[in-house]
């Protein structure tokens, strides 16, 4: 099987153990991820918060890109990407007047007919059913699944899962042999783009999701966007400072804890990439799923 | 200094522009406090969301200053909370992009929000030059921008020896599009997409 693929600008730096673990998940279900060709930024946060027409023609050329390609599906795994496209697909489809607008600012008559498939989507119609009976080592960790607010909102648009309580990230966990907790920041901003410009901020309300994931006992907090995860993860400092407590709770992308489950070598998933080490709580002897650079009895994976 | 010259034409308020350029109808509002109860960052506000939409009801160049000088339509995370849990189904995100757009076309951005506004003209200008969000090149614009010359210092090694940092910036074959769209984008209004 072959789909589109647009990985985003933190995929290819800061997130890259997030495209690592996307690529060996979906390579390991027999599925080939073909880039859009020459891909560039969505734009983000910074282009509709400043211009409307950038915010619409940057991902708008993404989706001519792929369209030019014959693609029929991509894969966007970075939520806030799958947002700004899926919006933009969406007003471009919905206004005729401005999809003309937009398709003379890039140059290409934009039909908007590939369609976008975020990261939870993809392991739960694709990967999951190519590897259901061949789970390895089972993710059974207690573990807070964390959606953020891009995959989930605008709701009206993306018309994905549950809004206020989703739970196909949940599902998953539970299908690879892991305990998703209940908790009440599923879907609470992490501080996102102002991560750089207002660190304090950024500080306060990830700490805030965190300490629900800590104090109803979750070993780790599972994440399916880099913003969310760099948040969590490098600005560890900041949220620490913010809350006045350690954390040593990592923060793992879902399709890490997919490719664990698989049996994939941790370092080909990027495990080893983030700030906070990946380490869990030891458990009876011959439960844990012991990694090649860590000795089972440090509960490492 | 009146607000009067960006609405001249048929829309004589900012709630009515908002209205006509967006489809946003802030007059729905009845202010249930939703949005200001979900916000994560209300407290850090001048003014929560629900009153900047009281303010442009009630309308009038000074409120409607104060709307465009206000720290909360920078420091608005564009996190959709509001928008997904009004009654009204009321576009606060949308008409936030707006109020932005207007802010910084007439020049009355808030001071408090300079060093946000720094880091997306940054963040625009990395994508300008490349194509793509060069991260490096980013986080070192916005220092010289913002003279935080310290900031993340310490994690920038760390970083690198996690190989999570590019230090050569990948360039698109499509930029000089790019660069096309930026000009275009520029001129249908909005921010200058310098």
């Amino acid at each position: 099987m072959k789909l589109g693929f647009y990985p985003g600008c933190s995929l290819e730096g800061s997130s890259r153990e997030y495209n690592e673990s996307v690529m060996a998940v979906a390579a390991g279900a027999g599925i080939e991820l073909e880039p859009v060709p020459d891909w560039n930024c969505c734009g983000a946060t910074a282009a509709h918060n400043m211009n409307r027409e950038l915010g619409l023609s940057l991902p708008a050329r993404i989706l001519a890109k792929a369209e030019a390609a014959g693609m029929k599906e991509i894969v966007v795994p970075c939520a806030a990407c799958y947002s700004r496209l899926k919006v933009t697909r969406h007003e471009l489809l919905e206004d005729e007047e401005l999809r003309r607008r937009i398709s003379a600012i890039i140059e290409y008559d934009l039909r908007c007919e590939p369609e976008i498939i975020n990261v939870l989507q993809f392991l739960d119609s694709r990967v999951m059913p190519a590897i259901e009976g061949r789970i390895k080592s089972p993710f059974d960790r207690r573990v807070a699944c964390y959606y953020g607010c891009l995959l989930v909102r605008p709701h009206k648009i993306l018309k994905f899962d549950r809004l206020e309580d989703p739970r196909s990230m949940d599902e998953i966990i539970r299908r690879i042999g892991g305990d998703p907790i209940d908790w009440a920041f599923k879907t609470e901003c992490c501080g996102a783009g102002l991560s750089v410009s207002k660190t304090e901020l950024v500080g306060r309300l990830s700490g805030r999701i965190l300490e629900d994931a800590r104090i109803r006992g979750a070993e780790a907090v599972i994440v399916a966007c880099p913003m969310c995860h760099s948040n969590l993860d490098l600005r560890r400092g900041a949220i620490e400072k913010a809350m006045n407590r350690k954390y040593d709770m990592p923060a793992i992308f879902i399709t890490q804890a997919v490719g664990l489950a698989m049996g994939i070598d941790p370092a080909k998933l990027g495990l080893n990439r983030h700030m906070v080490p990946v380490k869990f709580r030891e458990r009876p002897a011959g439960k844990v799923p012991a990694g090649p650079e860590s000795p089972a009895a440090a509960g490492e994976v | 200094m009146s607000t009067d010259a960006h609405h001249d034409k048929a829309t004589a308020s900012l709630a009515g522009a908002i209205l006509e350029q967006t489809g946003v109808p802030v007059d729905k509002c009845y202010q249930c406090g939703k949005c200001s109860a979900g916000c994560p960052l209300a407290a850090d506000m001048d003014y929560p969301p629900s009153l900047i939409l009281r303010m442009l009801q009630a309308g009038g160049p000074e409120l409607e200053e104060k709307v465009l000088r206000s720290y909360t339509i920078w420091v608005c995370l564009t996190c959709e909370t509001c928008y997904s849990r009004c009654p009204m189904e009321i576009d606060i995100p949308v008409m936030m992009d707006y109020l932005r757009h207007e802010s910084l076309r007439l020049g009355m951005t808030s001071p408090r929000a300079k060093d946000i506004i720094r880091f997306h003209r940054s963040f625009l200008d990395s994508i300008k030059y490349t194509g793509r969000l060069y991260e490096v090149g980013l986080v070192v614009d916005y220092k010289a921008r913002s003279m935080h010359l310290l900031q993340d210092v310490k994690l920038a090694p760390k970083m690198y020896f996690k190989g999570k940092l590019n230090l050569i910036p990948e360039t698109i074959k499509g930029l000089p599009l790019i660069r096309r769209i930026f000009s275009r984008s520029s001129k249908a209004g909005g921010e200058d997409a310098r």
